[in-house]
């Protein structure tokens, strides 16, 4: 009985074992603060570093399309007008690609088996370094549609966006090798919020007899929208600054043409390219491109997250 | 009676078939690219695949009309992404640790949530820029500017928010259960995470950092102004502080040049870093399928 007894004999914890879980959880904290730290690092620098140019140029450097290293004169009009150019026109080909994937796989037209396979070689794509995506652009993409950019060219050569003969890399090969990096990121979050739509609605919607097209656009996809805006602001960020395969593809020349057929420049392609080489008041001319670049995704990504946040689903 | 059938005419089924058959379009168009990338990677690529290329090192482009190997690049990218995740996966494995296990939902560890979100949506060259200021164009690592050290720094940056990520979800689907029962029988915290909770939620968290090691792995936007490229093999731990080439920026460089020879590297460099990419993935996949199946027995 009294061996028994001693078990249960009240220990105190030593003090070191204490003192090493203070120790731990402290720890832990640090490193997770370590996040907001070279967050809150990555936007001092690039802007202290951008602050020469900046106190030169001020809003200008947005507007003005010159960047000539050797008169010292520099604004990023044309690779922003790039940026947003291509990131946007790459959406609108991807959201009903996209979308209309994740229906598919969302929806019982193939049985599961089909659908799983498919849904996962969409996700395999994302894993394919962009890089690579550059190196097939060049060698097999760029071959592959130059006969369809010269049709394209001679039969609507009169709209501005196509009116430059093609000659090799463009902007229009970039959009194209964009859809292809942004079609996982909108089709898999598609497919994500689709699958959170209550079967209930579906049920409903079937029982007053409305038929399976008349419930996806009425009842589901409205029922999944925020989620799919969230997925296609996510995807917009992405395209925004993405930088391999558009630098590989774009032509990368600072002339700025309405054309998408003519060779373009994006700020991340900019980047890519001179950084390297630059010196003197080029490099803060770069870093205030690359301040530019950061606060165009940053907003994009926290108007995202504010609209999960807002709109999420309610059922 | 006519209208208890399925009527085929019928607009409703008419517009039915054309939204279906929309759809299938859709994926099959949206599969289109990977399945054209990875033959097209496979055939050319695995067609230049020699002993000698694991070996030689790759020659300067020019007339020559051998290019050599890519042994540098290869054991740079090993090295490169190594450094990367022994920064990321302490930090990141800590971090996620912190806002699973201690945090209480308060404002600190939204703020921190909120982070790691936008850190995700940084674009990756800008995590190559902030490198170059802080370390490259600083010369702070004992005066050494382009290193292979720097670009594993900036490739940590891109990892670290997936860490983080994977850590924090893993934990949160540990039941509480196992922390009741583990505190109740005396186990101070940090036994409990050590001993209890991280092992419970460590094949999870660990397919989360291999994919995110992966994905590492083939950025290249980061390295090509902090690691630089090199042509020369790394001999030794010195070489860290030197230029260093990779797989990824060797495909950059060599796809740009005008000579076929190096085209070619380009191609198998390709073709080596998509295959170990693509079967960390399915082999992940296929492991977390099998574990979804076993967890219930």
């Amino acid at each position: 009985m009294e061996e028994k007894l001693t078990l249960f004999k009240n220990r105190k914890r030593f003090g070191i074992e204490k003192n090493i879980d203070i120790i731990f959880k402290n720890t832990a904290l640090v490193l997770s603060s370590f996040v907001a730290i070279i967050l809150l690092g990555i936007i001092l620098v690039v802007f202290f570093q951008s602050f020469e140019s900046f106190s030169r140029y001020g809003l200008k450097f947005l507007v003005t399309s010159e960047w000539n290293p050797v008169k010292d004169e520099y604004g990023a009009f044309s690779a922003i007008y790039g940026t947003l150019v291509t990131s946007f026109l790459s959406l609108l080909i991807t959201i009903p690609l996209g979308v209309g994937t994740a229906i598919f796989i969302t929806e019982d037209f193939v049985p599961k088996v089909f659908r799983e396979i498919i849904g996962s070689f969409v996700e395999l794509l994302a894993a394919i370094p962009s890089v690579v995506l550059g190196l097939w652009a060049i060698f097999v993409l760029e071959p592959f549609f130059r006969a369809f950019f010269v049709s394209l060219h001679n039969f609507f050569g009169w709209i501005p966006l196509f009116s430059t003969e093609p000659t090799g890399r463009n902007s229009l090969l970039a959009i194209l090798i964009l859809v292809v990096m942004l079609l996982p990121i909108v089709t898999s979050i598609a497919r994500d919020s689709l699958n959170q739509v209550p079967k209930k609605l579906r049920n409903a919607a079937y029982g007053i007899g409305a038929s399976r097209w008349k419930t996806i656009f009425s009842v589901i996809l409205p029922a999944a929208l925020s989620g799919i805006m969230a997925g296609v602001l996510l995807a917009l960020g992405r395209a925004m600054g993405e930088t391999m395969a558009v630098t590989m593809i774009i032509g990368n020349s600072n002339a700025f043409s309405w054309s998408l057929l003519s060779p373009g420049y994006t700020i991340s392609s900019m980047l890519a390219n001179q950084f390297g080489e630059a010196d003197g008041s080029q490099v803060s001319s770069l870093f205030y491109a690359a301040f530019v670049l950061m606060i165009l995704s940053l907003v994009v990504n926290i108007f995202a997250q504010w609209l999960v946040k807002k709109f999420s689903l309610k059922y | 009676m006519n209208s208890l059938y399925y009527q085929k005419r019928l607009s409703r089924n008419i517009g039915d078939k054309f939204f279906t058959s929309l759809s299938v379009i859709c994926a099959l168009i949206a599969i289109l690219p990977l399945i054209f990338l990875v033959t097209y990677i496979l055939i050319k690529g695995g067609s230049q695949i020699t002993p000698e290329l694991f070996t030689l090192e790759p020659n300067p482009p020019g007339d020559d009309l051998d290019a050599g190997g890519i042994n540098p690049a290869l054991i740079g990218t090993l090295i490169i992404t190594t450094i990367a995740s022994i920064i990321a996966i302490p930090v990141g494995v800590g971090g996620g640790i912190y806002l699973a296990e201690y945090s209480k939902g308060g404002a600190f560890s939204r703020f921190i949530r909120f982070g790691v979100n936008v850190l995700a949506a940084v674009p990756s060259i800008i995590a190559g820029v902030f490198i170059y200021a802080l370390i490259v164009s600083t010369k702070i690592l004992f005066g050494s500017m382009y290193s292979g050290l720097a670009g594993g720094m900036a490739l940590s940056i891109l990892m670290l928010p997936t860490v983080i990520k994977t850590t924090d979800e893993g934990l949160k689907l540990v039941p509480n259960e196992l922390r009741y029962a583990s505190l109740g029988v005396g186990a101070s915290m940090y036994t409990t995470i050590l001993k209890v909770t991280l092992p419970s939620a460590f094949r999870s968290t660990a397919t989360g950092i291999v994919l995110g090691i992966a994905r590492a792995a083939g950025e290249t936007a980061p390295l090509i102004f902090t690691a630089l490229f090199s042509y020369y093999y790394i001999t030794s731990f010195g070489d860290l502080f030197y230029e260093m080439g990779s797989l990824a920026v060797l495909i950059y460089n060599f796809a740009l040049e005008p000579y076929d020879a190096q085209n070619k590297l380009a191609w198998a460099a390709s073709f080596i870093l998509v295959l170990s990419i693509l079967s960390v993935n399915i082999f992940s996949r296929i492991l977390a399928a099998f574990t979804e199946k076993t967890k219930r027995v």
